[in-house]
């Protein structure tokens, strides 16, 4: 029988983040994902020349809504984003870095632009991994925020967001400023996607230096959303439409650690099993849904289960 | 769909007297202009008012090749002035174009292998067009059969239905919609259909607004590509607008703007 193989016209845009001395940075090295012209893990049909990869967030502040079972596992560092960071690529081999400018949040501490760079700047010092960077998810702060981030992480080749419609024009001028990617997102929709996309190209910003985020929806609550949506944008990418050839991200930890199936304790709920195993499982399996829908960032927040993600990933990777 | 622009074509004034008079300059921006308002390959004809047609079609592609590696298309009746054409292509280049006569095909085909070109097949013949859409498709059952019996992948040829003037052969323009739709039919998978999308309005008063009506309704009977002018606005916008309205494309309020 011939093997049924599609021909695609398109491919998703690589993009990279980081930059060591070469690039005008001070990273050890640089991360890049997408570029892939087939559907995920087809490797009888196209080539994925960069496997998808992991990011393990760091907050600036405790964050108030974790359950312990997760915060045990920061217990030394979790007000410490600079002990944080060096903890997640020294004990836990983690590559890349997701800085979460929590604090920022008028809700949460309302921290400064200032304040939040600062602590950029620190964890710039104290770990050479790449950087995702993102606020606090105020739409309204997030973009005086992400200026003075972009500009003490000028050259780092950051990967900063998160930009939606309401603030995407600061903060694609930020990230025009500081020579950093920016992360597009919106609320589960294909046809918003692309505009955004086209409004921030639309500013002279290239691109290839977006990330679509198409908002996460956790397992059992929207996965299959999110899930359909970003299929269907990989078909565009792979069909050639430029304004839907961007990798995707998913923030997998932050829904996934506010959903009763992680929050729930034994004793309150014995037929689900053991809590940290149960946890780590749901947010693993969580990730692995992503992978299969085109993903090609995943931030994530246990380090077990980042563990077990990557080592899917590099079996997913075998050809 | 695959927009292959027709601007560098000797028939046009200023392309004629920038090839007689060697404009490399003029032809380069020329080349990149259409590519930006969105050209995926390039017709490249140098007209009939040449002195030496094969030197003129090597300095044309030479030119265009300098500056940029997109699909060129051949277009010359002569078979020395196409091979000196191919020979210059830096990337898989259309051959453009064959009748259904057997010794044009043959000839064509042959150098579609040797410079693993594309072949855009008319469905006409030594007796002229035919006059609808049935006698068409024999023709392009010819071509196709010749062109697979050669063993070259089907998704590499291109058949073009022959559109005449509107204000010279009105019942041809349904014809040639219809052999468009039934084209799709002579194999699985298809070849892919074409058509010289300026000829509908030639010598008419409102060539645009003709050609773009005439082109979505192209698109809506299964049309791949077209030869045309993309400096043409309305018509680009139009092409863009039935790609979205035949779900080709994702919509979004924005998507004009947006680079396909």
């Amino acid at each position: 029988m011939e093997k049924a193989i599609e021909k695609w016209s398109g491919k998703v845009n690589e993009v990279s983040i980081g930059a060591t001395s070469q690039e005008g940075g001070t990273r050890s090295k640089v991360i890049k994902v997408g570029g892939e012209n087939t559907l995920p893990f087809l490797h009888f049909e196209g080539k994925i020349i960069n496997p998808p990869v992991v990011a393990m967030e760091v907050w600036d502040m405790e964050p108030p809504t974790w359950p312990d079972i997760l915060k045990e596992e920061f217990k030394d560092c979790l007000a410490d984003p600079v002990g944080w960071a060096k903890k997640a690529v020294e004990s836990w081999g983690i590559d890349l870095l997701c800085l979460r400018l929590f604090s920022t949040h008028p809700d949460a501490k309302d921290t400064s632009g200032d304040e939040a760079a600062d602590t950029v700047e620190k964890v710039l010092k104290a770990v050479k991994v790449p950087l995702i960077v993102i606020g606090g998810y105020s739409a309204q702060k997030d973009g005086d925020v992400l200026f003075k981030v972009s500009e003490i992480a000028n050259g780092e080749n950051c990967l900063l967001g998160i930009a939606v419609q309401e603030n995407y024009k600061t903060i694609t001028a930020a990230c025009i400023s500081g020579g950093h990617s920016i992360i597009a997102e919106t609320p589960i929709d294909i046809n918003l996607a692309k505009q955004l996309n086209i409004l921030i190209s639309d500013m002279g910003f290239p691109a290839e230096k977006i990330v679509i985020h198409h908002s996460t929806g956790g397992l059992g609550y929207g996965l299959e959303y999110t899930y359909s949506v970003m299929e269907r944008t990989r078909l565009a990418a792979l069909s050639g439409d430029k304004m839907l050839s961007q990798p995707m991200i998913n923030f997998v930890g932050q829904e996934v650690w506010r959903a009763k199936e992680t929050k729930t304790s034994e004793e309150e709920m014995p037929v689900w099993g053991k809590h940290k195993e149960r946890a780590v499982l749901w947010e693993a399996t969580t990730a692995v849904a992503f992978l299969n829908a085109g993903a090609d960032i995943l931030v994530m927040n246990h380090p077990q289960a980042i563990k077990l993600v990557k080592g899917t990933i590099k079996e997913l990777m075998e050809e | 769909m695959f927009i292959i622009g027709e601007r560098i074509n000797g028939m046009f004034k200023d392309v004629s007297r920038a090839i007689k008079e060697k404009n490399k300059r003029f032809i380069q921006e020329l080349a990149l202009k259409q590519i930006e308002k969105g050209a995926n390959a390039l017709d490249v004809n140098i007209g009939t008012a040449v002195e030496d047609p094969v030197s003129a079609m090597e300095w044309l592609v030479k030119t265009i090749t300098e500056v940029t590696e997109i699909t060129l298309s051949i277009d010359t009746t002569k078979l020395v002035v196409m091979e000196a054409g191919l020979r210059y292509c830096k990337s898989k280049p259309i051959i453009n174009s064959t009748s259904a006569d057997d010794e044009k095909l043959n000839n064509l085909i042959a150098l579609a292998k040797k410079y693993n070109a594309g072949l855009i097949g008319l469905t006409m013949s030594n007796r002229g067009i035919p006059s609808d859409a049935n006698s068409r498709l024999e023709l392009a059952m010819h071509i196709l059969t010749r062109w697979q019996g050669e063993g070259l992948l089907i998704d590499d040829l291109y058949i073009d239905g022959v559109i005449l003037p509107v204000n010279v052969a009105q019942a041809q323009c349904p014809e040639v919609l219809e052999t468009i739709r039934q084209v799709k039919l002579l194999s699985q998978p298809p070849p892919k259909t074409v058509l010289g999308l300026s000829n509908v309005s030639q010598g008419t008063k409102y060539r645009s607004l003709i050609n773009r009506t005439y082109l979505v309704m192209a698109l809506a009977s299964g049309l791949d590509a077209a030869i045309l002018d993309p400096l043409d606005e309305e018509l680009i916008k139009a092409i863009r607008t039935a790609e979205i309205l035949l779900n080709k494309t994702i919509y979004c309020d924005y998507y004009l703007k947006g680079r396909k």
